[in-house]
């Protein structure tokens, strides 16, 4: 199919400004799932607050768009209710790690099969461009005039303490890597995470000075670089892009599923 | 592998925004945006089907459509 048939077309053009790096990776998204050939019936996806989570309304899929952070959370009680549907829970840097923080963490503690995407463009758009707990020292925002001094999470590296089972990062620049990282995401049992770089030429761009979307985009080209590559060997400051994390553990919803065998066994005996 | 080539790129105006992205990044300089500021084909025939610009435009507004090639060209 084309792309174009799994979204719900009446709201185009979406709202997003022109140059959003969010319409990429809804873009990649689509991508991704039709190459993965799931159907629109078996996919849920959730999203909280934010540009991020305008996504939900966009995508043709059995939708939610709920409270601030809290994505993870109604996506949980959809996976344990209905396992067998696919989940993909898209949110923004603030959305996942400030006000979805706890719920983040103790999503990937639990590893439960549900494909979590941080759109992490280092602000906050919606609200006017104030600074984020991705957005790191140094940067200008609206909420910091003379700069950030707020040292930013890792998201790879806080993923993995928090038991995720896959964790990934791409960039909207690196479109074929991005489809690629989610179809192996949305295909992993356990708890998920793509953390893909996207640009915010709005408010990041303009009040950092770093030029246009396109600009933008192609920063991201010559400041990341592939695990295990000559140039990230050569140079430890580039953030690395790819797969860190992909190992097996038991998933929630199973094991919850032998507590509600368990349970039954000893009901009947 | 059989080699791709274009048929037509399709891009839908009135979801184009003008961002540039397409325009900045195609390999081939293919794009380029009009007096409205949108996106058009300029230079179809140079295009190399990469489909980089279908793929990183934030409007899902483009569509590199392709057939393939027979082994010799014919």
């Amino acid at each position: 199919m084309a792309i174009q048939d799994y979204i719900r077309q009446r709201f185009f053009p979406h709202l997003w400004c022109p140059g959003c790096g969010h319409g990429i990776i809804l873009n990649n998204l689509l991508h991704a799932v039709d190459e993965l050939g799931l159907a629109k019936n078996d996919i849920v996806v959730t999203s909280g607050i934010g540009c991020s989570a305008r996504i939900s309304g966009y995508v043709d899929f059995h939708t939610l768009h709920t409270l601030h952070g809290r994505a993870l959370a109604f996506a949980t009680g959809v996976k344990l209710s209905r396992p067998e549907l696919t989940l993909i829970v898209p949110m923004g840097d603030g959305d996942a790690l400030a006000i979805g923080g706890n719920h983040f963490i103790h999503a990937a503690r639990r590893n439960i099969d549900i494909t979590a995407i941080v759109m992490n463009n280092r602000i906050y758009g919606m609200t006017g461009g104030q600074f984020s707990p991705l957005s790191g020292p140094g940067i200008l925002a609206t909420t910091a005039p003379y700069r950030t001094i707020d040292p930013n999470f890792d998201v790879v590296e806080l993923a993995r303490a928090a038991g995720a089972t896959f964790v990934a990062r791409s960039t909207t620049y690196h479109a074929l890597e991005t489809i690629d990282l989610l179809k192996r995401a949305i295909s992993h049992k356990g708890f998920a995470v793509v953390e893909i770089l996207t640009q915010c030429p709005t408010y990041y761009g303009r009040k950092n000075k770093e030029g246009e979307a396109a600009e933008m985009i192609e920063r991201y080209k010559h400041i990341t670089a592939k695990i295990g590559s000559k140039a990230l060997e050569e140079n430890p400051a580039l953030i690395p892009r790819g797969v860190f994390v992909e190992v097996g553990r038991p998933e929630y919803c199973e094991a919850y599923e032998e507590v509600i065998v368990r349970a039954r066994q000893e009901v009947a005996a | 592998m059989a080699k791709r080539r274009l048929r037509e790129l399709v891009i839908r105006r009135e979801w184009c925004k003008g961002c540039g992205i397409c325009v900045a990044l195609c390999p081939k300089q293919v794009l380029e945006l009009d007096g409205e500021d949108k996106s058009v084909p300029a230079r179809p025939e140079d295009c190399i089907c990469c489909r980089m610009c279908e793929l990183r435009c934030p409007d899902l507004a483009i569509t590199v459509l392709t057939d393939e090639e027979e082994g010799d060209g014919a």
